[in-house]
């Protein structure tokens, strides 16, 4: 009733208003949506490092969500230096060194070859070079079930049979088709004039790969080197295939702490234990999370 | 035996050619991206070849650079053969459209890079970048990144990495494209003032019949990997020599009539159409080739200048007649206007101060001594 | 000689790589498929003898259930991952000013191994200690979550895991696609009036197909190759209700020492593989007109 004694300006007002008051509601939805999202993705953490840090005592009586009433890290340290494997009883430590030597060398060649296959495919291509830039990035997709069988018998057949360089030239092997595509792919979008100008230039393969295409290539090195490090520190598939008791890589050992038989379940080792293995991926995302992005989407999308 | 002797009569000749292009041949699989290309060059000439996207012209100039390999026939750069030869051993500087500029590298490495590559002593790169940098008034961007600069100063870079090669022969491959109009108007003057001071001789691409004309001493323009034409720009845009020719060289574009012809008392009588009018008959005074006593259809090409409006005084043998005014565009230095003859719209170029309405009817002048007159079938030229 | 040489240093270069590849993917590959017709146990045996491998796996109950677990696991881990990547990506596009941080938070899963992932949601999952408790202490009194126990449940509770990890990526990857939707469409459509679920609706998202096309190909190569979630998670189990293509072939190869069924189950596994990604390679790379 009093609506029909409102002006047109007062009208005007509380239309207004309304509109404000419905945007800012729809706004706090959102928020509202966005975070309980972000308490979803975060809550297995949280879980994780809240049971690292309690006493078994406190995690047989108290909640799962709830934080340690005192904060205790012995058993960190027992995942890093004594938690058994199995029969070993040295922690994480010694395989995670595994981890280290076998992702550096294997992560570097993989790049470096990436990189010399992606520039050949860019720029020096020749007949039937798409084809072949085609298989292999096939080699990328497959499910490597299909090669666990040869590899094993190969890698007995080299004698290189549960080593950390057995191991390595898997990763090299079956990364070559990921770090080509990376490369190939930021190589195709610089023009071929620049190769072009260089050749009139009087420069060669090398010295143009060398002195206009390395110095150029920063970014896709650190996209390269990040998506591999990543693969191959996450590796349990070829890990747990080729490698044997001393050389087995830390998702490995990870695997087996948690799942051995003898003695009282540690939950606050494991979940120790699987923060420790997740720490050096989890450092490199929040360091360069950029990079890991591009490398991911990269992965999926055609450049 | 014949062979032997057609070369020994061809090699002379060819010693006085900076470059000299022969029966050469290009195809990707089954598609033949060049045909049967014949050019030749003298020294200080600057030849554009010139021709719409995808006419070749490009593969004829990497062909030359030998950054592409022909299928066949020969290129001679100084009266050598360059077969087998590779781009930098032939003596040549190109210039590319992106420029090219190596991007982690300054300016004056860029520039120095080449020589550096052949092993030129550190004093002789010092002395010829800074002759180069010079004469381009680029010595303050020596130390900077390709990154740091503008379009224009690109090109200058990328110029620069050519002069100081110092070759026989410098290539252009649509140098100015990547420009915008103001600037690309100043390279083209700076480019011809350099081949004016140089002497060099030069070989460039584009497909803007403009920079065709404004810089060339000598064109050819391509077309689906054929030539149609060489000549110089006089002759390229005067006597055209073909329908192609005549529509792709000058803007705006020649107007090409369907007219009809015949002979009435020893001079050619040329009739076109134009609605709710009578049809207009022009007389031509040059010979037409193959004309009969029998009416026979034709293309007349006329430039927009040949029909202007009977008031203008340049016109002094101008025939006039009537048309009706379709469409009026001043254009500041000049007015265009349209009207339809032989079916078609026909432009005319008249003085900007000219009094002409749309809708109306006004007197135009004809000026057939520059025009050209084409076989409808083959679009060869037979006036 | 050097002509040759010089003509030739791309090829030479590219092929050390390539012969690995031929030998390591496609070699291999051929191995296991010849191998998957011969009668082979503990050592792999070369006389063909034909199908008999694959008889035996169409009758197995173990691999069977393997299947079913990739259809129920696949299924709706793609259908989850792809709708919750998209709800966040819609959210996130609106503008958020903490999107940055945002972003980070949803996407961390994805820089996890599978192992420690199966480990942290093992211990949440746990019907003792983990969620059940936290609502039992919340006063709900009869409230059981033992899917991770349970031989009918277990395979649903690889598929939370999974999707907790990989749905991030997913909005990572319709994110991306959002922002390059060309935004003076976007505008002509706000001048127009329509409002902005309906631009969304009739306009952005029917131009993400290439998106949506990518990403179920990533998420199905990733439900078919998934293995260590499995194996830290249930460990396969209970019993094997559990089981994956991926991890019964694991169990043959080297547990069972069934070098034949190992063989034979991988090939079916490289064989789902190839139906996917053959044509996706094929229309990403197919050559386009310049």
């Amino acid at each position: 009733m009093t609506d029909l004694s409102l002006n047109d300006a007062q009208m005007d007002e509380r239309a207004s208003r309304n509109r404000l008051m419905k945007r800012v509601a729809l706004r706090l939805g959102l928020y509202v949506l966005l975070i309980l999202f972000a308490l979803y993705y975060l809550m297995p953490l949280f879980v994780m490092v809240v049971t690292s840090l309690k006493s078994l005592d406190e995690i047989r009586t108290g909640s799962l969500l709830s934080l340690p009433r005192e904060i205790d890290f012995s058993s960190w340290g027992k995942a890093w230096s004594s938690a058994c494997t199995g029969i070993q009883c040295e922690g994480l430590r010694p395989y995670f060194w595994n981890s280290v030597m076998l992702s550096i060398p294997a992560v570097a060649i993989s790049t470096l070859l990436g990189a010399i296959n992606g520039y050949v495919l860019a720029q020096w291509r020749f007949k039937g070079s798409n084809i072949l830039f085609a298989l292999m990035l096939f080699g990328c997709f497959i499910p490597f079930q299909v090669v666990l069988l040869p590899m094993a018998i190969t890698l007995g057949a080299l004698k290189i049979a549960g080593t950390i360089p057995g191991l390595m030239l898997v990763h090299i092997v079956y990364g070559i088709g990921f770090t080509t595509l990376f490369f190939r792919n930021f190589y195709v979008t610089i023009p071929v004039e620049l190769v072009k100008a260089a050749k009139v230039d009087g420069a060669g393969f090398f010295r143009i790969f060398f002195s206009i295409f390395l110095p150029v290539s920063p970014p896709i090195i650190v996209v390269t080197v990040i998506w591999q490090f990543t693969q191959i520190w996450n590796d349990f598939l070829f890990g747990v295939s080729f490698s044997q008791a001393g050389t087995q890589p830390i998702t490995v050992a990870l695997n087996n702490i948690v799942n051995a038989t003898t003695g009282v379940k540690e939950y606050n080792v494991d979940m120790a234990a699987a923060i420790i293995a997740a720490l050096p991926t989890l450092l490199v995302y929040v360091v360069a999370g950029k990079y890991f992005i591009r490398g991911l989407t990269a992965g999926s999308v055609k450049g | 035996m014949s062979n032997a002797l057609k070369k020994e009569m061809t090699s002379p000749s060819a010693e006085q050619h900076i470059l000299s292009v022969e029966n050469l041949d290009k195809s990707f699989g089954s598609v033949k991206i060049l045909k049967d290309i014949n050019v030749a060059i003298e020294p200080g000439d600057f030849l554009v070849l010139v021709g719409p996207s995808g006419c070749g012209k490009s593969t004829l100039l990497n062909c030359i650079a030998g950054l592409e390999k022909a299928t066949g026939g020969d290129i001679r750069i100084g009266g050598r053969s360059m077969n087998g030869v590779s781009p930098k051993d032939r003596d040549i500087a190109m210039v590319f459209q992106s420029y090219a500029l190596y991007p982690t590298m300054t300016v004056g490495k860029n520039i120095t890079f080449g020589m550096k590559v052949r092993g030129v002593p550190e004093a002789e790169q010092q002395r010829k970048l800074n002759e180069v940098a010079t004469l381009l008034q680029i010595e303050h961007l020596l130390d900077r990144k390709p990154s740091q600069l503008s379009g224009g100063q690109r090109q200058r870079v990328a110029m620069g990495r050519a002069l100081v090669r110092d070759p026989q022969l410098f290539l252009f491959d649509e140098p100015l494209s990547n420009l915008d109009a103001k600037l690309r108007v100043e390279m083209r003057t700076e480019i011809k003032r350099l081949h004016q001071t140089l002497g060099a001789s030069i070989v460039y691409v584009t497909h803007d019949q403009i920079e065709a004309m404004t810089l060339a001493t000598k064109i050819v323009v391509m077309k689906d990997g054929i030539i149609q034409q060489v000549g110089t720009p006089n002759e390229i845009y005067n006597q055209p020599a073909n329908m192609f020719v005549a529509d792709f060289m000058g803007s705006p574009s020649m107007n090409l009539i369907p007219a009809q012809v015949e002979k009435v008392g020893g001079t050619a009588k040329i009739s076109i159409t134009r609605p709710d009018m009578d049809d207009i008959v022009l007389d031509f005074d040059r010979e037409i080739k193959g004309l009969t006593d029998t009416r026979k259809s034709v293309i007349l090409g006329l430039r927009p200048e040949n029909i202007t409006d009977s008031a203008n005084q340049h016109i002094t043998k101008g025939q006039v007649a009537d048309c009706r005014v379709d469409v009026v565009e001043p254009a500041g230095s000049d007015t265009f206007v349209v009207t339809n003859l032989g079916g078609k719209q026909v432009t005319a170029r008249l003085n900007a101060d000219a009094q002409i309405t749309a809708g109306e009817t006004a007197n135009f002048a004809f000026d057939l001594s520059k025009a050209s007159v084409f076989e409808p079938e083959s679009g060869a030229r037979i006036a | 000689m050097t002509d040759w040489l010089e003509k030739h240093v791309p090829k030479l270069v590219l092929a050390p790589s390539l012969i690995a590849i031929f030998v390591f993917v496609y070699g291999f590959i051929g191995w296991t498929a010849y191998v998957s017709f011969t009668k082979s146990r503990l050592l792999p045996k070369y006389d063909l003898v034909g199908p008999i491998q694959y008889e035996k796996l169409a009758n197995s109950p173990r691999w069977e259930v393997a299947l079913t677990n990739l259809a129920i696991f696949g299924i709706l881990f793609i259908l989850f991952a792809m709708v919750i990547g998209l709800i966040l990506a819609i959210l996130l596009d609106q503008k958020i000013r903490t999107e940055g941080p945002l972003r980070t938070i949803y996407l961390y899963p994805m820089a996890l191994s599978f192992i420690v992932t199966g480990t942290a949601w093992k211990w949440i999952l746990n019907p003792g200690l983990g969620i059940e408790s936290v609502f039992r202490d919340m006063g709900f009194e009869n409230f059981t979550f033992d899917w991770l126990v349970n031989p009918d449940l277990a395979i649903y509770t690889v598929v939370i895991a999974g999707v907790w990890q990989s749905s991030g990526f997913v909005m990572a990857l319709f994110l991306a696609g959002l922002r390059s939707v060309d935004g003076e469409i976007i505008r002509a459509a706000m001048v127009d009036g329509i409002s902005t679920p309906r631009i969304y609706m009739s306009i952005i998202i029917p131009s993400m197909a290439p998106i949506f096309l990518s990403s179920f190909i990533v998420l199905s190569h990733l439900a078919i190759k998934s293995f260590d979630l499995v194996i830290a998670l249930t460990g396969g189990g209970p019993g094997y209700a559990t089981d994956l293509p991926a991890t019964f072939m694991y169990a043959m190869a080297f547990s069972r020492g069934d070098i034949g069924q190992a063989a034979s189950s991988a090939t079916v596994m490289m064989m789902i593989v190839t139906a996917i990604i053959v044509p996706y390679l094929y229309s990403e790379l197919r050559p386009r007109h310049d």
